[in-house]
């Protein structure tokens, strides 16, 4: 039975939410490919370990736990050498995330495995030995369906399109040595700048507030935060033009060239709704757009569009935001 | 510095696409193609430091059937010196494979950077910087926002998810480029003549086995037509009504 290799990645001693939604998607591979293994590699800092058990309920049977004082930063060379290694044990595909690490390790370890790799994958299929994944390319304008031959190969999963399920499995721990020394990467983090304490990432986020040029200037920017802090569980993020304008942050860009969303719930302020933005927010799962012009091709895909002034609608919906998250 | 930049020929984002007869790759009837956007800026990253550091050189790397020329002239009309071109008789979806064509170029090539896109607007995978630079066996930074080149060293930003990661590395290096760390140029009317007289030379990419395919393309579905629920503030308790009974998102 062909077993499935994940990366479980964390930052520094945190475990992040795509290492549980790698372990489902391995698991959803697995189980196509005839009920093979899953085994997930966790690599940080000493104490990371603790952390296997939550893998394991989403469909772990084996952690590997890396443990070593140098994964406290981002060990580029020394994780990619980890996973190839382990790999090389007989694993029919390895499973990574899509995220920022997982960019970055995926085509190195397809690259030292020499395997094939597809990226940002949505779904999995097998038939007999063949693998076929579908992937948006275009700026998620077209689904590609790829066939991926030969064994092992790589895949990198779409964050938030595979949801964590609970699937307990044994997540038998072994404890395992780096492949390459973590204290010796070429590439050398010399300091992480964090954004705001406790913000959530527009990738992991279930609702996101994004907001426009309609908004006029950065200190309106403070519409949306308000927003964003009454639903409790949302992000902010930004139209090209509102980056471009250097309004908001380069990273909180929305949009065919930046991030690319599927939040359960986007609230779109002040955006008129370019191609270029609307490539990025589209496979939302409700859309809720509030602008002055009636006209604006946003509202040709929000499910909830409201015709009126940000300055007057946005706060209101604060207000009855906040008082309905009381009421639960 | 000797500066290789990888670039590659896409069609115009903005485009509206088309499934082609045979659903496995878009109709290209009508389509522009040009270079890439994440490209266009590792061809700014790269000139802008030879003419900050010259003397140097800026070599335009492309991967494809014959009119990836077209994408490596504009290269050179911006100011790249020469062009490579590795020909393969149709596009090439397989990353890996492509990855190996070019460090297989470029490994005697005597570079000290080599610069790509972050990733390409077409396949939108984030495979090709990368796996080169493994497969040459040098440094890589991956989608940097901000890029400085000294004494042989290099030091870049790079956004992660709710952060930034500042880093630093020797050379030679792999950088892929993000977006607005510059501003690409319009070729100028001496550019393009001059493009014209430069050298690019065209050899067969070795590819090797191909073994990731596209046998299937697809629109995605779209989405049901957006509803006006009303006007100003008082359109605000039917919206929050509906998200918490229809979307059942409260």
């Amino acid at each position: 039975m062909p077993n499935i290799l994940v990366f479980a990645e964390a930052r520094g001693a945190e475990l992040r939410k795509v290492a549980l939604e790698a372990v489902t998607a391995g698991r959803a591979l697995a189980d196509a490919l005839g009920g093979g293994e899953v085994h997930a590699l966790l690599a940080g800092p000493s104490g990371i370990g603790g952390k296997a058990p939550q893998l394991a309920q989403h469909g772990a049977d084996m952690v590997l736990v890396c443990e070593h004082a140098g994964f406290d930063r981002f060990a580029r060379e020394a994780i990619a050498a980890t996973l190839a290694e382990r790999a090389k044990a007989g694993y029919r595909a390895i499973v990574i995330p899509f995220s920022a690490q997982g960019r970055d390790l995926g085509p190195r370890v397809a690259a030292r495995l020499d395997a094939p790799m597809a990226s940002d994958v949505i779904s999995f299929a097998a038939a007999g030995d063949v693998i076929t994944v579908k992937h948006p390319g275009y700026a998620n304008k077209v689904i590609m369906t790829l066939e991926v031959k030969g064994a092992p190969a790589v895949f990198s999963i779409r964050p938030a399109a595979f949801t964590p399920a609970q699937n307990v499995k044994g997540g038998k721990v072994e404890a395992i040595q780096p492949a390459a020394d973590p204290s010796a990467e070429r590439v050398t983090v010399k300091e992480v700048i964090e954004g705001a304490k406790g913000k959530l990432d527009l990738g992991e986020a279930p609702v996101i507030v994004a907001g426009g040029r309609g908004l006029r200037g950065p200190e309106n920017f403070k519409l949306i935060e308000d927003l964003a802090a009454a639903f409790g569980n949302a992000a902010v993020g930004a139209t090209r033009a509102v980056t471009d304008e250097g309004w908001r942050p380069h990273s909180d860009q929305i949009g065919q060239t930046g991030r690319q969303v599927s939040p359960q719930l986007y609230v779109a302020v002040g955006i008129s709704g370019a191609i270029q933005h609307l490539a990025g927010m589209r496979t939302s799962k409700t859309i809720v757009a509030i602008n002055k012009d009636p006209e604006a091709p946003i509202f040709k895909i929000a499910d909830y569009g409201v015709v009126g002034d940000v300055f007057e609608v946005v706060p209101a919906l604060t207000e009855s935001i906040r008082t309905a998250k009381k009421g639960h | 510095m000797k500066i290789a930049v990888c670039i590659k020929r896409t069609p115009d984002s903005e485009s509206k696409f088309r499934i082609a007869g045979g659903g496995a790759a878009i109709d290209e009837a009508g389509l522009k193609f040009d270079m890439d956007d994440f490209a266009s800026y590792a061809v700014e990253v790269g000139l802008q430091l030879n003419e900050k550091q010259g003397p140097g050189e800026t070599v335009a790397i492309g991967v494809g059937p014959d009119a990836v020329q077209e994408t490596l002239r504009k290269a050179m009309s911006m100011g790249a010196d020469r062009a490579i071109h590795l020909k393969t008789d149709a596009p090439v979806i397989d990353g890996i494979a492509v990855a190996k064509a070019l460090a297989a170029e470029i490994k005697s090539g005597g570079f000290d950077l080599v610069l790509f896109g972050k990733y390409a607007f077409d396949t939108s995978a984030s495979i090709v910087g990368t796996a080169t630079a493994e497969l040459l066996g040098v440094p890589c930074v991956t989608a940097a926002s901000k890029l400085d080149i000294s004494n042989g060293r290099g030091s870049a930003r790079r956004e992660i998810e709710g952060a930034g990661e500042m880093v630093e590395f020797a050379l030679p290096a792999v950088v892929t480029i993000d977006e607005g760390i510059a501003r690409p140029r319009y070729p100028s009317l001496k550019g393009i003549m001059a493009a014209k007289k430069k050298p690019l030379e065209t050899k067969p990419a070795q590819i090797g086995e191909v073994r990731v395919s596209v046998k299937a393309m697809e629109l995605p579905a779209d989405r049901p037509p957006g509803r006006i629920v009303g006007q100003g503030a008082a359109a605000v308790p039917e919206l929050v009504r509906l998200l918490q009974e229809e979307a059942k998102i409260l």
